[in-house]
């Protein structure tokens, strides 16, 4: 089939921003062509679909809603991502609307003891390894993880938390836990843990993707590793960005993560590392959770937010207040996460799949959990904010119609 | 007339006074609220004192004291001060049954409900688990101690022997000793004590601070001894043994050493009032010349228990109980 959209406000993470026409030819996008169906975007946004980096299960109706076309899933889910038959079978249940690359497991069963079937895993089609929320406590394991991970040209992705000193802990230590009396952990736990494991992958010269940095300590060994070239990336969610440990008061588990939300200082820290590069990526962590699991004591509830469906509108924001352009927000969202999972994807140049998102960046709307696919634990919960996701292309084939 | 002085009578006698329909914890409470329970627990110490003619002003009502954690004296103590209102107490022990952990709070809670209580107490080994309850029900809910979180009555009982031993709580200074990060009751008193406008200093060694503690108000200390210097009053926390095996704490001798109120340290401090929630682990925190000498108020603290608890039952069951300007 041969698609031209036409009046489109075109954004590609690689070329910037330009109005004009995009053609696509059996799927793929192309330069030019004489005949085409021709789709009018009436002066929307044309922008690479989303590629949401590290998902806990996969909820394809969230994702269509929040104009995902791919998704890396978490290897912790149940089963664990260990065994190459589940690996594959995860790899095809989305095809052909929502292509899941599985981030299979670094170790057997996530034990952080004996090394996991990478190699095969990847034929079965994962596109990392890594620790799920977990971290690996034994720095000799860490190491050979790393060690084979690089052999095989894929990158680890990790949780950064030293799970000695986050045992046991649903908050950061601070004013809102204590107020609350809530079990917490020194924020110093995450920039231990990615301090440790930047020594290891430098050492070893493996990719290493830090899946959320939310501390000013973390983000500054980030931006220093990189520097002296050690092949790191990060990503972040919006909630890291937009929310600070202050939204836990009154007990409001929605607002209980993993990690858990950091002070004030820490929040204003990751949007400045948003927009200078240091942060790659910008994920939902999508992790929709029912109210068996929510409706419950703080720290008997389980961490975690639904959001596929307010990702681009809570980044849009960004953009809104400065911090990013347009077609760097497609980096963070599409470009980016495609680079770490090695996919020809997240960019509008030719020869790309056309996998296309439009949206309307200025249209209002209000986060609703009540109208979320799966579940509605956000902690955004009616707040009104801008960007609605309008149609939903996956190679060329219409996924989401306005 | 400046706006402060303009006082309407509802403000002095009715259920504007106090408008909550619960009490989940300190935090929330104005000054003069609290002040309100303390001036209605007094009356009680005084009746339970006189033997008086019994007042069984929640005659007919059911009073459910839900405990989900094991509980001695609390549990007594809120039993008591319902049976002396005349309420119909009936005791759910929960944390001998099957109910584990948060699981099936809400599903307890509707129970509670469909009992149709007119007043739960309820005691639970989670923070924010009383709050939770209190959404779910129609009743008012009294906090017996959530987790590490609040345990309210216990900071009023303690601001009312501090009120009537010292005369005010007002400009005390109040030192806290203990197991500041586990306790729900320093975080009551705390908050309790700095509304009333105490000067509350803090101690406990590192490993038992919770994190920016100033940020309530408070002074914290690590050194005892500096801690208790001009102290009127000092509250002893209970340490449970498990955390002095090295967990937190290397050893109980060594918690003595840096921590306890022995005889040598209060003998600074000939004036001062001693007090502890119970239950104590003597020669530990607590040296028992110190416990059972002239400046300790800690059975007195027990009476003042009572009392603060019926104050509580009395005024959260008003609304049921449409007593006049409360309905």
């Amino acid at each position: 089939m041969k698609l031209r959209f036409t009046n489109a406000r075109i954004v590609c993470p690689d070329t910037g921003v330009r109005d004009g026409d995009l053609f696509v030819d059996d799927g793929v996008i192309v330069d030019s062509l004489d005949d085409a169906d021709t789709i009018d975007c009436r002066g929307k946004t044309l922008a690479p679909g989303i590629i949401d980096f590290g998902v806990a299960t996969v909820d394809a109706a969230a994702c269509r809603a929040g104009g995902i076309v791919r998704v890396a899933l978490m290897p912790d889910g149940v089963p664990v991502l260990d065994d190459p038959g589940i690996v594959q079978r995860v790899a095809l249940m989305g095809k052909p609307d929502l292509w899941i690359h599985p981030i299979a497991a670094a170790t057997r069963g996530l034990d952080g003891r004996d090394l996991a079937e990478m190699a095969i895993c990847c034929s079965a089609g994962a596109k990392a390894v890594g620790t799920g929320r977990h971290w690996i406590a034994d720095s000799g394991v860490m190491a050979r993880v790393l060690a084979y991970a690089h052999d095989l040209d894929i990158a680890v992705v990790t949780h950064a938390e030293d799970g000695g000193m986050t045992a046991g802990a649903v908050a950061t230590d601070g004013e809102t836990a204590t107020r609350l009396g809530l079990p917490s952990a020194p924020a110093t736990a995450e920039a231990l843990a990615i301090a440790r494991d930047l020594m290891l992958a430098e050492a070893a010269d493996a990719r290493l993707h830090i899946r959320q940095v939310t501390t000013k300590a973390g983000l500054d060994l980030v931006r220093a590793a990189k520097r002296r070239g050690v092949r790191v990336t990060c990503g972040i969610t919006p909630a890291h960005l937009h929310l600070s440990d202050i939204a836990m008061s009154d007990f409001r588990t929605f607002a209980h993560l993993s990690p858990p939300l950091r002070a004030e200082s820490d929040r204003r820290a990751a949007i400045a590392a948003i927009a200078d590069g240091t942060i790659d990526v910008i994920a939902s962590g999508h992790d929709p959770r029912g109210p068996e699991e929510k409706r419950l004591p703080f720290a008997d509830s389980s961490p975690g937010m639904a959001g596929a469906e307010t990702l681009l509108a809570l980044s849009l924001m960004l953009v809104r207040d400065g911090q990013v352009s347009l077609d760097r927000l497609f980096a963070l969202l599409a470009r980016n996460p495609a680079s770490v999972l090695g996919l020809e994807s997240g960019t509008l140049r030719t020869g790309m799949p056309a996998d296309l998102l439009l949206f309307d960046s200025a249209a209002p709307w209000r986060i609703d959990g009540e109208r979320f696919a799966a579940a509605g634990n956000t902690p955004f919960d009616g707040l009104p904010v801008e960007g609605r996701v309008l149609r939903l292309w996956k190679g060329g084939r219409e996924i989401r119609a306005a | 007339m400046p706006a402060s002085d303009h006082r309407p009578a509802a403000l002095i006698d009715g259920g504007a006074v106090f408008p909550h329909r619960h009490l989940t914890g300190i935090d929330g409470l104005q000054p003069h609220e609290i002040m309100f329970l303390l001036d209605e627990a007094e009356r009680w110490v005084d009746a339970n004192r006189a033997h008086a003619t019994p007042d069984k002003r929640l005659d007919g009502l059911t009073q459910i004291n839900a405990f989900f954690e094991n509980s001695t004296r609390t549990l007594l103590s809120f039993e008591i001060a319902g049976k002396r209102l005349g309420a119909d107490v009936v005791n759910m022990h929960a944390a001998q049954s099957s109910v584990k952990k948060g699981e099936t709070l809400i599903d307890t809670a509707q129970v509670l409900n469909a009992m149709r209580a007119d007043i739960i107490v309820i005691r639970h080994m989670a923070s924010g688990a009383v709050r939770l309850i209190a959404d779910k029900v129609d009743c008012a809910v009294l906090n017996a101690g959530d987790g590490r979180h609040e345990h309210p009555t216990q900071a009023l009982l303690d601001a009312l022997t501090i009120r009537r031993r010292r005369g005010s709580v007002a400009g005390q200074r109040v030192v806290i000793c203990g197991d500041l990060l586990h306790s729900r009751v320093a975080r009551s008193n705390i908050l309790a004590l700095t509304a009333l406008a105490a000067e509350v200093r803090v101690c406990a060694p590192s490993t038992l601070m919770p994190a920016e503690v100033e940020r309530m108000g408070v002074t914290p200390f690590t050194d005892f001894d500096r801690a208790l210097v001009g102290a009127d009053v000092v509250m002893m926390l209970r340490v449970q043994n498990e955390r002095m095996t090295g967990g937190y704490i290397p050893s109980s001798r060594e918690f003595r050493l840096r921590y306890g109120l022995t005889a040598d340290r209060l003998a600074r401090l000939p004036d001062a009032l001693v007090m502890h929630p119970g239950p104590m682990n003597r020669g530990v925190e607590i040296d028992s010349a110190v416990a059972d000498g002239a400046q300790s108020a800690i059975t007195e603290q027990v009476e003042m228990g009572v009392a603060v608890r019926m104050a509580c039952l009395d005024v959260l069951t008003r609304r049921a109980r449409r007593v006049e300007g409360w309905a």
